[in-house]
């Protein structure tokens, strides 16, 4: 009987901690808004840095006077079981507005539980199309992943950017291969020609000998990356140390490898990426943002910190339109803001007269940059 | 007197279960629960049931498997296919997740008697690193599936892409290689997962009182004494790996339609140590232990989040300190000497 | 005479690619030699699976990262200050979470070093941030080059499989020749009897670990030398990985570790040159399972005869 006491102790303890811990300071009459995000693990950055925007948001706003909100984001670990159960934490704390997931297959699950219970949920970035995928009360910020495939494949066709492509993408991981699905699609119908397709995944990402060799043996002129910058930034290095110079193409989880502590920005020159989010702009809206950032938190925010800091004005602007206050429950928010939503027009850090369909997908024009001397050079 | 001991382990492990069944009913019917709370309770009936099969492995049969995970799969994808196909043939809800469990079941049982019968051979570190490698593969192969159905019935793809399944109009991409299967319907309920606990412990704690039973922990306690008494070792151990692979088959399908995606990589080698977590700190070949500590790690996790960043820390010196506690010697020693000093006191 | 020609050149060609993948998977071979270098010095005399290992390679990598970007100090003395530091933790952790579990079951000092890789994973990401930072290479980027630059190897390369040579002979003459290292296998063989001979058990243990640890640091600068991103999570994969390079080549086993460490290097690039991308992981835990049934005790490993 002695694991049966023990036990018993462990719960009580826990449960202590758990009451000591739980009791936040609550704004009086502020709107409730929650989020889930990888605050720990692997996909960690993606996380912190859409919360890290968010509050910075939440923080100007609060000091306008007017509609007050008060942030809460939950650790999901990059899990869908985690993400559910982070969800319902915020449930239970009083959410009254969401910011979903940041990371595609956490998205997937919690946005059903949000189009179940009527919370109005507006994801910075989980670009998967099934988290907005026949649910009216949730809103992606950033470009559904096909959108990025296509608009990827039209633009290196368009631009001429490459005749011979070669694709590397991740195996196992929702965003990459969604990314890269229908982009071979699009290449496919505008006679783009694709001669190398090579994966990796979470286990193997260290080594990409064999995938540049074979690109490189297939006489690849342009290789694009749907992938984040922490593997590219390895890829644009050996492709270097094997003497092989394609160009390179990105999406918007390329954005954010000029930052990187102590990469050598003249290896990623000339690379091309898609991308909503700049952050060496030099308009009034980014540069207080990037400041704010970077005394914050010590870094230059990425495309997930400018995602989740639009994410909270988006919202600010539509509860101010549709006359919200603080003592509506969840469902009645949800309905004001769906109506405001698919009818209003958002100027925001990650792009200009962002509007959204009734599917939930954000339309908003994707900005080619090129990378020259270390910076990002609009291309349009 | 032995049978006695394990009439009454098993009489108080069923009762385990049903109180705590009941108090959580009792606390869902009253509105006294929070929804964090709510939410887990079917993920808490699938991990009991995964660490529940895992100690079949592990504590009864005595071999290590790191790739519990791997089993869970299978049956996690088996078991959404088998009931996404289904939806028109059998429109109950809960026989509907039963078959989904039992097509589970029987494709995990499937895959662990193919890796078993070779597997198996291998002993300690080396039957651990090999079970690693299958749960490995599991994953990778399941990453590079595409399933889809459309009214001629389930196409199966591998390694290409969901456009070659060749649907035809209206037809359906269940899974859909590394993104997995999205928009599963949530059939798993409490109940449906408080059945498959009392129905996983009255499988194993049956098969560890029978005959066969006995035999396995012999193989467990000396295989080459066991073997000398004529006990088929690949038989018994086979039984036991088998019947665990099932188990655990059945619990992936409960865990799966219970979100509303489920993805191959979550199936790794972590998640496998998690399983394994439980049936340590449970004791080996301690059933109730295995449901007591299943439940109460998934719980304490979400009992953290007021520690914001430093949960996983606090969560990692619990781990490490619960493990000093409950194995070194000088503090087990410490519940001895209180009774000994009690008694002594009540004997004056 | 062209058709030879061209003949000729085509083989060259598929010749050329096969040495270039065959650096390529012994450069990524001799990583995984030198963390299961470590792996498997502890396991053979500790008897107990360090998943903590991979983790004190990530912070080995992190120590010498500060040390060379923030602080200027020069390549050597950041190594050193990584070994130092290393050592340091690797004694720390073993004393602390290892010790009290010296007579306990296998599985619980198993799951008390998962807590602790838990543990390490979760500070560096509190210490250090979860942003990945890049590594410069402590070697430089150089390369040899042979056939008029078609073949390269780089000098990361050069150096980690000689560290992996230079390792392997220090510690097999370690073992085999001296003092503590005989008390080490000693160890191995049988504790109790090995205390009965007067040998202290405890300090050999920590002494293990001290080395161990010390590798660990030599690793995980080496490892991201080669491939320079550092995360929180950079050791845990790689150290995944060298368990089963140390498991493959026999675990317990010092050349094994290295043989073993190698050739899953080398089959890992080969199955995604010469099969699929997609399906390398599989493939490489495939040749796992099938040498493993061939050879239960890995590639060097003792086949221990059980006594009845």
């Amino acid at each position: 009987m002695k694991r049966v006491v023990f036990f018993l102790a462990l719960a009580m303890v826990a449960s202590a901690l758990a009451v000591c811990t739980s009791g936040s300071a609550l704004a009086a009459g502020a709107i409730k808004i929650g989020g889930t995000g990888p605050l720990t693990g692997g996909a960690a950055i993606y996380g912190q840095a859409a919360r890290n925007g968010a509050q910075i948001a939440v923080d100007e706003i609060n000091a306008l006077g007017g509609v007050q909100f008060e942030l809460n984001y939950q650790d999901d670990e990059h899990d869908a079981e985690k993400a559910v159960n982070a969800y319902n934490n915020l449930k239970d704390w009083g959410m009254q507005v969401s910011l979903g997931s940041v990371t595609s297959t956490p998205g997937v699950a919690t946005s059903v539980e949000n189009n179940t219970d009527r919370i109005f949920a507006i994801t910075p970035s989980a670009s998967a199309v099934a988290v907005t995928e026949g649910k009216n009360n949730v809103f992606q910020m950033c470009f559904a992943d096909p959108n990025q495939g296509s608009a990827s494949a039209q633009y290196i066709s368009d631009q001429k950017l490459g005749s011979k492509i070669a694709v590397i993408y991740k195996n196992d991981d929702v965003y990459s291969s969604g990314i890269f699905e229908t982009f071979k699609a699009k290449a496919g119908e505008i006679k783009l020609e694709i001669v190398s397709v090579t994966t990796f995944t979470e286990d193997s990402q260290q080594d990409f000998s064999v995938q540049l060799a074979d690109a490189k043996n297939n006489g690849a002129d342009l290789i694009f990356l749907p992938m984040y910058y922490t593997p590219a930034s390895l890829i644009f290095q050996q492709a270097k140390s094997i003497g092989y110079t394609p160009k390179y193409f990105g999406v918007d989880g390329m954005d954010g490898i000029l930052t990187l502590e102590g990469f050598d920005t003249a290896l990623a020159e000339g690379v091309i990426l898609l991308t909503p989010f700049n952050a060496t702009a030099s308009d009034k809206r980014t540069t207080s943002f990037v400041a704010k950032y970077k005394t914050a938190h010590g870094e230059v925010p990425n495309q997930f910190a400018a995602d989740g800091y639009d994410c909270v004005y988006a919202i600010y602007e539509a509860i101010k339109a549709g006359n919200v206050t603080p003592d509506l429950l969840a469902p009645a928010i949800c309905d004001i803001l769906v109506k405001q939503f698919t009818s209003m027009s958002f100027n925001g850090l990650t792009g200009d007269n962002m509007t959204w369909g009734v599917n939930g997908q954000v339309a908003k024009d994707p900005k080619g940059m090129i990378i020259k001397n270390g910076a990002y050079v609009g291309i349009d | 007197m032995n049978l006695q001991k394990s009439t009454l382990n098993a009489v108080f492990t069923y009762t385990l279960v049903v109180v705590a069944f009941v108090v959580a009913q009792g606390l869902i019917k009253s509105g006294n629960i929070s929804s964090t709370l709510r939410g887990q309770l079917a993920p808490i009936c699938a991990y009991i049931v995964m660490a529940v099969s895992l100690n079949l492995t592990v504590g009864i049969l005595g071999e290590l498997s790191l790739g519990h995970a791997g089993f869970m799969s299978v049956g996690a994808f088996s078991g959404v296919v088998a009931c996404v196909s289904l939806a028109n043939v059998i429109p109950l809800e809960p026989l509907r997740l039963v078959v989904g469990m039992l097509v589970g079941a029987s494709c995990a049982s499937a895959v662990g008697f193919f890796i078993g019968i070779p597997v198996l051979r291998l002993g300690g570190d080396y039957l651990a690193i090999v079970t690693l490698a299958c749960g490995e593969i599991i994953k990778n192969l399941v990453t590079c599936m595409y399933v889809g159905m459309d009214s001629h019935g389930l196409h199966f793809s591998f390694l290409t892409s969901a456009s070659a399944l060749q649907l035809e109009k209206g037809g359906k991409v269940i899974i859909n290689g590394p993104m997995g299967i999205a928009g599963i319907p949530k059939l798993s309920t409490f109940t449906m997962g408080f059945m498959l606990v009392m129905f996983t412990l009255f499988i194993v704690m049956n098969l560890v009182n029978s005959r066969a039973g006995r035999a396995i922990m012999a193989l467990r306690d000396n295989r080459i004494a066991a073997e000398s008494v004529g006990i088929p070792v690949t038989k018994y151990k086979l039984m036991a790996f088998v019947t665990s692979a099932a188990l655990a088959g059945a619990a992936g399908a409960l865990y799966a339609m219970n979100f509303s995606t489920v993805v191959a990589t979550k199936f790794n080698f972590n998640t496998s140590i998690l399983i394994l977590v439980y049936v340590v700190l449970g004791g080996l070949g301690n059933i109730w232990g295995s449901v007591v500590a299943a439940a109460v790690l998934t719980v304490l996790p979400e009992m953290l989040r007021g520690f914001n960043d430093y949960r996983m820390l606090v969560y990692a010196v619990v781990l490490i300190i619960v493990m000093i506690v409950t194995n070194n010697a000088r503090f087990k020693a410490i519940p001895t000497r209180l009774k000994k000093r009690l008694r002594g006191a009540s004997n004056v | 005479m062209l058709a030879a020609l061209l003949r000729f050149n085509f083989l060259g060609g598929l010749y050329m690619s096969f040495l270039s993948h065959l650096i390529s998977g012994v450069s990524l071979g001799s990583i995984y030699a030198i963390i299961a270098l470590g792996y498997t010095m502890v396991y053979g005399i500790a008897k107990m699976l360090n998943f903590a290992h991979g983790d004190v390679i990530m912070v080995g990598a992190y120590v010498c990262f500060f040390a060379v970007s923030r602080y200027d100090m020069p390549v050597i003395p950041s190594v050193l200050l990584a070994v130092a530091a290393c050592t340091a933790l690797g004694v720390f952790i073993e004393r602390l979470a290892y010790k009290p579990l010296r007579s306990a079951p296998s599985l619980a000092v198993l799951i008390t070093a998962i807590g602790m890789s838990y543990f390490l994973q979760n500070s560096a990401q509190l210490l250090w941030t979860s942003n990945p930072k890049v590594f410069s290479s402590v070697v430089g980027n150089g390369s040899v080059k042979f056939f008029d630059g078609r073949l390269s190897i780089s000098y990361n390369v050069i150096v980690t499989v000689l560290a992996c040579i230079i390792i392997m002979s220090v510690l097999t003459w370690f073992t085999g020749r001296t003092k503590m290292g005989k008390a080490m296998r000693a160890c191995s063989e049988d504790k109790d009897a090995a205390q009965l001979m007067g040998i202290n058990v405890n300090a050999t243990i920590s002494m293990t670990f001290a080395i161990g640890s010390a590798l660990a640091a030599v690793a995980g600068v080496l490892l991201c030398s080669v491939y320079p991103t550092l995360m929180p999570t950079t050791g845990s994969m790689p150290g995944i990985k060298a368990f089963t390079a140390a498991v493959f080549g026999g675990i317990g086993s010092i050349p094994g570790a290295l043989l073993g460490g190698t050739l899953l290097g080398v089959i890992e690039i080969f199955a995604k040159a010469y099969i699929s991308t997609q399906l390398s992981d599989a493939i490489v835990f495939l040749v796992l399972i099938i040498v493993l049934l061939v050879k239960p005790a890995g590639l060097l490993g003792k086949q221990v005869q059980e006594k009845v």
